[in-house]
């Protein structure tokens, strides 16, 4: 047993985190918040460091590496809240890479010539059979799009609301029902019957769009379904890691400012509410870091574990940042509620990210899902 | 990374899993309907396992050979763990001595307590205590009380009390933190002593907790005579002696979620078990966060394993993780209890055991708000908060904090 970081890995996450400090994110975030300029483009950014080809073999012109690999990427993005559309492009990539009829699509998007985005799907659960996209509003979820047509080639019908990354993607890669069975689709975004339609909500560094299907062309994809279930889990260890990424700076920020605001003649961070209110984060943070490698290692090493550590990690990341987000503005007072402060970034980004792709909540209850599905297994 | 086992872990881990199989029939059975009832042969049956287990290798696994053990990682020490629970058997009864005191002693012991007192520890012959905590001091350790003083002739007078003493029932021996110099600041004025049981004036009263039942005593030391070589570590140095007791506890505590016994598979069995309880969202949004947090931990252990592994000492963080571990665990009680009903607080329901057990729990090895402040100042590197003991000779201490009121 060894959980630790590689040398290749410290590697990607210092390459990372270096190539990500020569952007300016956080006052673009702010700048774009303010509608006063559009965010930059930071795709270049991505394919220069060969992040879009992480989860695409060697073979492919991909770098061949694991989810783990991806997630260190995702938390050196999360850390500086960057605005570059990975997560939908690498969980797309890993549906591809398991489908024989994806693989011509691959080249190019593993040098970031093109990009793709992931329509987010939810597998069933210990209760549910259904297979479900996220709704426009209200708790009840949405059935999953329909397909239609034999073998190779579909036409795909649905709806799926607030998809990360799809506003500019080339190419959507996601679930469809077909006779009732899950078939993986691949859709050119440019092709008839597509619709994209970006939309903004809270956090403008998180690109969204609402995509609709009307008789879409498609390319099935001959994957396995656990290849279908597995990317929605990649997507929630994608987004726990994005999270814990933000919870470190919004700890380390929040932190540094403890030590050196002093009120009644001592540093405030002396005062025990809020060195406990600190170390609440801190504890988060820590427990939140641990399943980022239980959900990396579980990806390839026990995937029957990987719905429960993937699930895991959201949840805990998802309350971690709600926790750090807030703190980060008590523990500054006042100026940590406005425009002046990077705090509301990081609590936007907070608000936000817990309300996609089934939202933290569905992520916790999946947890005891799986876990009561295995003792029921057990005793049975 | 990599949380499988390599090859040499997983030889090992068969040779391990084999003399388990091959003896568990030999183990004393605790639960169940044919668990043994008597407290003396309960006690005098797992001594007997613990002897079997340290011939086998399996006690003192991380203790050097020189002293019985098998010279082995912290890895081996918790695959053992692994492998014990996994045969549903019991592990060693003196896990304080071989698990805390015992290290200490191999730190910090003369050669002549290290061959007196190691192999009769190691299997079970003499069981050990931990001395260290008193009704006053207990967050604060090092404001002991208990004193020892020289005689002219070398030897110690010890009289004061002890609290929270697991095992000092059927306890051979304690290390026992006293202050031997009240003229000193308090860290400075300590000394750390092995003391026999059963000595003239030490006296033994159980504890009740909550639920009832006595697991801690109240050792109290009446003009205790103690020869001159039962000092450990040298006289003024208890407080680094400790220390060192207490980084072994905290190994134990940041490697030990699940063999506390509150891990996620037993919390889920109940409630899956009840079909209502499986689907009702309250109930699996609850479970899920405590589970979350509580796979959490484990994988943190992990990590603080692989980092043993390459030699790096565990750091106060530990703490955090008893936290989680703790407060995961109240939280699943009132889950479970506000599920079942009043039934789940039956007097003979491990559910109303776990409950009673847990607010006490809160607080040992540091009560949760003392956790936080030295986690704060000592990984977050926040300030500490200003304190009227510094520097200040323990004698004096009463009259500062009585005119500070």
């Amino acid at each position: 047993m060894n959980v630790a970081l590689s040398d290749e890995q410290e590697f990607l996450r210092e390459a990372a985190r270096g190539a990500l400090s020569r952007v300016k994110t956080l006052e673009a975030a702010r700048e774009a918040l303010d509608g006063t300029a559009e965010l930059p483009d930071l795709w270049p950014v991505a394919r220069e460091a060969g992040w879009p080809g992480l989860l695409i073999d060697d073979a492919h012109g991909g770098a061949g590496l694991d989810a783990f690999d991806a997630m260190l990427v995702l938390g050196e993005c999360g850390r500086v809240i960057a605005s570059i559309p990975l997560l939908g492009h690498l969980v797309a990539t890993a549906i591809l890479s398991d489908a024989p009829a994806g693989e011509s699509l691959l080249a190019d998007l593993a040098s970031g010539e093109r990009r793709a985005a992931y329509l987010p799907t939810c597998p069933p659960d210990d209760v549910s059979h259904e297979w479900t996209v996220d709704p426009r509003t209200g708790p009840a979820r949405t059935a999953a799009p329909s397909a239609a047509g034999a073998d190779g080639n579909a036409t795909v019908s649905g709806e799926l609301a607030f998809v990360p990354d799809a506003p500019g993607a080339d190419l959507l890669v996601g679930v469809a029902l077909r006779d009732g069975q899950p078939i993986g689709v691949a859709i050119e975004a440019g092709a008839a019957g597509v619709e994209v339609t970006p939309v903004m909500r809270y956090d403008a560094t998180r690109k969204l769009a609402h995509v609709t299907l009307k008789d879409a062309p498609a390319i099935v994809l001959d994957c396995p379904v656990e290849t279908l279930a597995s990317a929605w889990h990649l997507a929630q260890a994608l987004i726990a890691a994005e999270s814990i990424g933000s919870v470190e700076t919004a700890l380390d920020v929040s932190v540094a400012y403890a030590k050196e605001r002093h009120t009644f003649g001592r540093a405030i961070g002396s005062y025990q509410a809020v060195k406990h209110s600190l170390t609440e984060v801190l504890r988060q943070m820590n427990n939140g870091q641990s399943l980022l490698y239980y959900a990396g290692w579980a990806r390839g090493g026990a995937p029957s574990e990987f719905p429960l550590a993937a699930s895991a990690a959201r949840s805990v990341a998802g309350r971690a940042l709600d926790q750090a987000a807030r703190t980060m503005i008590s523990v500054h007072g006042g100026i940590g509620a406005t425009w002046e402060h990077d705090a509301p970034l990081y609590f936007r980004r907070a608000q936000l990210t817990r309300r996609l792709l089934g939202g933290t909540a569905s992520a916790t209850d999946r947890v005891a899902g799986e876990l009561m599905r295995e003792a029921a297994a057990a005793a049975a | 990374m990599d949380l499988d086992d390599t090859p040499d872990q997983a030889a090992y881990r068969a040779q391990v899993r084999k003399w388990l199989e091959d003896h568990a029939p030999e183990a004393p059975v605790l639960s169940g309907p044919n668990a043994l009832k008597d407290e003396d042969e309960i006690i005098a049956a797992r001594r007997a396992w613990q002897g079997k287990l340290a011939e086998a290798g399996l006690a003192g696994v991380s203790w050097p050979k020189e002293y019985g053990g098998q010279g082995l990682g912290p890895i081996e020490q918790v695959m053992v763990g692994q492998e014990i629970r996994r045969a549903h058997v019991p592990g060693i009864l003196d896990a304080i001595g071989v698990g805390m005191l015992g290290p200490t002693i191999i730190a910090h012991g003369s050669d002549e307590q290290k061959a007196r007192y190691l192999g009769p520890m190691l299997h079970g012959d003499e069981v050990w205590c931990q001395l260290f905590s008193e009704p006053a001091a207990g967050s604060d350790l090092a404001a002991v009380q208990a004193r020892a003083r020289l005689q002219e002739d070398g030897t110690w007078r010890l009289s004061g009390q002890k609290v929270w003493t697991t095992n000092a029932q059927f306890a051979s021996f304690g290390l026992l933190l006293a202050r031997t110099d009240p003229d000193v600041p308090k860290h400075k004025g300590l000394t750390m002593f092995i003391v026999p049981i059963d000595a003239p004036g030490v006296t033994v009263r159980g504890l009740r907790q909550i639920s009832g039942e006595a697991e801690f005593n109240e050792v109290f030391f009446d003009d205790v005579a103690l020869d001159a070589d039962a000092v450990v570590g040298g006289v003024g140095n208890g407080w680094g002696t400790a220390l060192t007791t207490l980084m072994f506890e905290r190994v134990t505590i940041g490697l030990g979620g699940d063999s506390m016994g509150y891990d996620t598979t037993r919390f889920a069995r109940v409630l899956a078990l009840n079909d209502d309880a499986r689907r009702d969202p309250e109930v699996r949004h609850v479970l899920g966060e405590i589970a979350s947090e509580l796979l959490g931990v484990r994988f943190t252990g992990y990590r603080t394993l692989s980092a043993l592994q390459r030699g790096q000492t565990p750091g106060p963080e530990a703490g955090l993780a008893k936290i989680t571990i703790v407060n995961g665990a109240i939280r699943a009680g009132d889950l479970i209890a506000d599920t079942f009903g009043p039934d789940a607080l039956a007097e003979d329901s491990e559910w109303a055991y776990m409950i009673s057990f847990l607010p006490g729990l809160k607080s040992a090895g540091g009560t949760e708000e003392i956790l936080r402040n030295t986690v704060g100042e000592r990984v977050l590197g926040l300030p500490p908060a200003p304190r009227l003991d510094k520097g200040v000779p323990f004698s004096e201490l009463r009259s500062k904090e009585a005119a500070a009121a």
